[in-house]
């Protein structure tokens, strides 16, 4: 292999991991959704697209930083999360009708509304948040002066990568040590068993919904000085999840994680070496098979690994 | 009786805009019927069913386009055309449940339209085909042909709703593992149950090229303005009812046209949709058929306060 | 040539062993019991012998015939029905729609489905109840629809999940009559209870799973003694 297609390849991989990172953050506030509610959440990406015009508003009128925006956007989305569980999704669970989907449906009204308001308010334009360190990068060569090949870092890449590794240490800490964070996991696991034990569960389910939201808002902070934003853009990204979350398995955070790597790498490498244009067509490729092939997920390998 | 006054209405000379409406109408009553059978029937809840409209529209379209005949053999070819896309849906598509379903059919409506839009040489991709001779000017004989069609569509659900299809059908939506422990044997009238509504909407969307004269990846394949308006008309206007679908079509039809009309409001039309798809969700999830007798009391309290 | 046979059954969830090593026959017109505590994997085998779980390894042959690997809708048409622990009736339709929805399964046309469905429900009581939506009906009702859907696809062995759970003393006579019923019309019956007195009063022989495992097998009195069942069920003994 030539230096230039080692190059091409190296820098291929590392663009893969940071936008797996991101990308798995995104998957894990949906995975953790699904498996406490067993909720399909078709507004998922319009949550993130409000949190990212959150951050385009703090930083086009205040200046404001949108690593920073991630403080406001987070907790914002966290009260519009509960609140549309504790409003909207939890009667509708409640109601009694012929077609059990009715709660897909009813993530799909809220994803139009959500969307539609968006383009009522911002127009469909694309925006961005042009920040100074937006082409700022490092390079392989400043430190190792006599290397072959070229490798670069971006800034905002970079950075977003790392908050989004934080964030999801913070969750993992948050669900594995605290009690609350018990609390849900154990609502996920059984939930009747949870209730029987004293777990408030109505109150479990608002706060995982708004946390889910919370951590899909926050990806939105982190994607928006990397990428552009405008009203539509939920849609793909609502997509995004759920591939990363059928390919590491319903409710299953590592495996959230390993699919969020495995798609980033993915789609990568699709864009390297066979265009942009096909990547939608890979991810629904990947989502269906991943639904037909492995409905356990990545999670259900790991699992029958265990007891091996 | 219905049929009769509808049969009739066009004699006393309405504008073409009215009939306009109609058939566009009529044409929704068609694909919510269709939808109905596969996802409120039977309970495979579909979020593609534009799959199925492009697929009849292209049929239509193509025949045109590539072979240079009328486009009205559609109607018939789509039967063909339409059942064979239905059976690879089907087959990939069927073994999952509920809520997977709905995304894996999604997710085809959407491969669709990304395909059309691509294999320029073969459907024109995104600049679609225009079929230039009119057939007809006046806009009477079409709204004939689709009564006629959705006549067809009502007889054909109730009879096979009245049947041992029907009886599976809804013995799959209610619980598909004791269906399939009963001897029923749910893939393959689930397959059923999706070629029928499948073919269906193919009739409605070879339909609309013909009518329209213009068909293109972004409108016929449409994931909003067609797959998730058919289950909007469904919910509407009744699951699992006979009626619930027509009930369902006028009303979002007329609703689209009025708050198009609206100065202001116009780009809009998808909040309040979306409104109104949670309103009906939560207060009345059998729709406006289906809940009537919900409806009824609401409206008996509302007159008793005042 | 044997009726129902279970050869050497093992199933495996993911690593975990739900049967191990589970062999018996169910001769032609018995009554068999299959007992054993909580989470024995009493419901897994009727799962395996139904269709819906392939056995990891061993058979299940029914009349010598291979019917391990079939789909469940396969096996009933072979003539074995089965009903579920939970009662999952056809909700919003009728009881006697629910019933004709099954009997289509042996039946020429609508009007001779009608027919069977009218003979089962009288024949499980429930025939006054025939136009009533079966989501309103009361447990022990629902129970017995369960068997009227079963019995309607004439079934030679009919699987009985826990029919007996959370009746009342009444309920629970009128069914175990159902199901003495059922024996007398030449129809094999293999039922799960818990229900200690039921299954020892109505059933010819037993067999006692435990951890997957098949312990015991014999008449009741042999199983009532046998240490080894008494042991498994510590604590559960006074169920009955």
């Amino acid at each position: 292999m030539s230096a230039i297609q080692l190059q091409v390849l190296l820098q291929t991989i590392i663009q893969g991991f940071l936008l797996g990172g991101l990308y798995a953050l995104l998957g894990i506030g949906m995975t953790l959704i699904m498996g406490v509610m067993k909720i399909i959440n078709l507004a998922h990406g319009e949550l993130m697209m409000v949190a990212m015009y959150i951050a385009f508003v703090l930083f086009s009128a205040f200046h404001i930083d949108p690593y920073l925006s991630v403080l406001v956007a987070a907790p914002a989305l966290f009260l519009l999360g509960a609140a549309i569980q504790k409003f909207l999704i939890d009667p509708v669970l409640k109601v009694d009708s012929i077609l059990p989907e009715n709660q897909v449906i009813l993530t799909v009204g809220i994803g139009m509304v959500l969307a539609n308001v968006a383009t009522m308010i911002f127009k469909s334009d694309y925006r961005q948040t042009p920040v100074d360190y937006a082409t700022t990068a490092w390079y392989l060569t400043d430190l190792w002066k006599t290397s072959p090949i070229e490798l670069s870092l971006s800034l905002p890449w970079t950075v977003s990568f790392v908050f989004a590794v934080l964030i999801t240490a913070g969750l993992w800490f948050f669900l594995t040590k605290t009690d609350m964070g018990k609390s849900i996991r154990a609502t996920s696991q059984d939930r009747d068993a949870a209730l029987l034990m004293g777990v408030n569960v109505d109150r479990m389910r608002m706060i995982t919904f708004g946390l889910g939201s919370a951590l899909v808002g926050a990806a939105g902070c982190l994607f928006i000085p990397i990428y552009y934003i405008y009203p539509d853009i939920g849609g793909q990204f609502t997509l995004i999840a759920f591939v990363i979350t059928i390919l590491g398995g319903l409710g299953s955070t590592v495996g959230a994680i390993i699919g969020g790597l495995i798609l980033g790498l993915f789609e990568s490498l699709t864009a390297t070496y066979l265009g942009m244009g096909w990547a939608p067509v890979g991810r629904f490729v990947i989502f269906v098979g991943a639904l037909i092939f492995l409905p356990g997920g990545v999670a259900s390998l790991l699992k029958a690994k265990k007891f091996k | 009786m219905i049929i009769g006054l509808l049969a009739l209405l066009p004699l006393i000379g309405l504008s073409s805009y009215v009939m306009h409406i109609l058939i566009l109408v009529i044409m929704w009553s068609v694909i919510g019927m269709a939808w109905n059978l596969l996802s409120g029937y039977c309970g495979q809840v579909s979020f593609g069913h534009a799959a199925f409209f492009g697929t009849g529209a292209y049929t239509a379209g193509m025949l045109y386009s590539k072979f240079g005949i009328s486009g009205w053999w559609g109607l018939p070819a789509s039967i063909i055309v339409v059942t064979g896309f239905a059976l690879v849906i089907g087959y990939i598509c069927l073994r999952l449940r509920g809520p997977f379903f709905a995304l894996a059919t999604l997710s085809m409506g959407v491969i669709l339209r990304i395909t059309a839009e691509n294999l320029v040489d073969f459907t024109g991709g995104d600049l679609g085909i225009m079929i230039r001779e009119r057939t007809w000017v006046e806009k009477i004989w079409y709204y004939y042909i689709i009564l006629a069609i959705a006549c067809g569509t009502y007889l054909a659900v109730k009879v096979i709703i009245g049947s041992k299809l029907g009886y599976y059908f809804v013995a799959i939506r209610e619980d598909q593992d004791a269906a399939e422990s009963l001897g029923i044997n749910t893939t393959f009238y689930k397959t059923i149950a999706l070629c029928i509504s499948a073919v269906l909407t193919g009739f409605a969307g070879a339909f609309y090229t013909n009518y329209m004269g213009y068909i293109d990846p972004k409108v016929v394949f449409a994931l909003h303005d067609i797959s998730i308006v058919a289950i909007m008309v469904v919910m509407v206007g009744g699951v699992a009812t006979f009626w619930g679908p027509a009930v369902g079509a006028v009303i979002m039809v007329v609703l689209a046209e009025y708050i198009r009309s609206l100065p202001g409001l116009g780009t809009a039309h998808q909040t309040l949709f979306g409104v109104l798809l949670i309103v009906i969700i939560i207060f009345l999830p059998n729709g406006i058929v289906g809940d009537f007798p919900k409806l009824k009391r609401l409206f008996n309290m509302k007159g008793a306060a005042s | 040539m044997s009726f129902l046979e279970l050869k050497h059954i093992y199933r495996f969830f993911g690593g975990l062993a739900a049967i191990k090593d589970v062999s018996f026959e169910v001769r032609q017109g018995e009554i068999l019991g299959l007992i054993g505590p909580n989470g024995a994997g009493k419901t897994t085998l009727f799962n395996v012998v139904n269709g819906f779980y392939h056995p990891t390894r061993g058979e299940v042959l029914f009349k010598d015939q291979r019917i391990s690997g079939l789909k469940p809708h396969q096996i009933c048409k072979l003539g074995i029905a089965r009903t579920f622990q939970v009662v999952r009736p056809l909700q919003r339709m009728s009881v006697l729609d629910n019933v004709v929805a099954s009997a289509f399964l042996r039946a020429r046309d609508k009007t001779e489905a009608a027919q069977f469905a009218r003979d089962e429900l009288q024949f499980t009581g429930l025939y006054d109840e025939r136009d009533q939506i079966s989501k309103g009906l009361p447990l022990g009702k629902r129970k017995r629809l369960e068997i009227a859907r079963a019995l309607a696809t004439r079934p030679e062995l009919l699987l009985l999940d826990e029919s007996f759970a959370g009746l009342n003393p009444t309920e629970l006579d009128e069914s175990i009559g159902i199901i003495r019923k059922i024996k007398e019309r030449g129809i094999t019956i293999m039922i799960i209870e818990h229900h200690m007195k039921v299954i020892m009063a109505i059933s010819d022989r037993i067999v006692v799973l435990n951890y997957g495992e098949k312990i015991a097998e014999g008449t009741p009195l042999e199983i009532r003694n046998n240490p080894l069942v008494v042991e498994a069920y510590l604590g559960d003994t006074q169920r009955a």
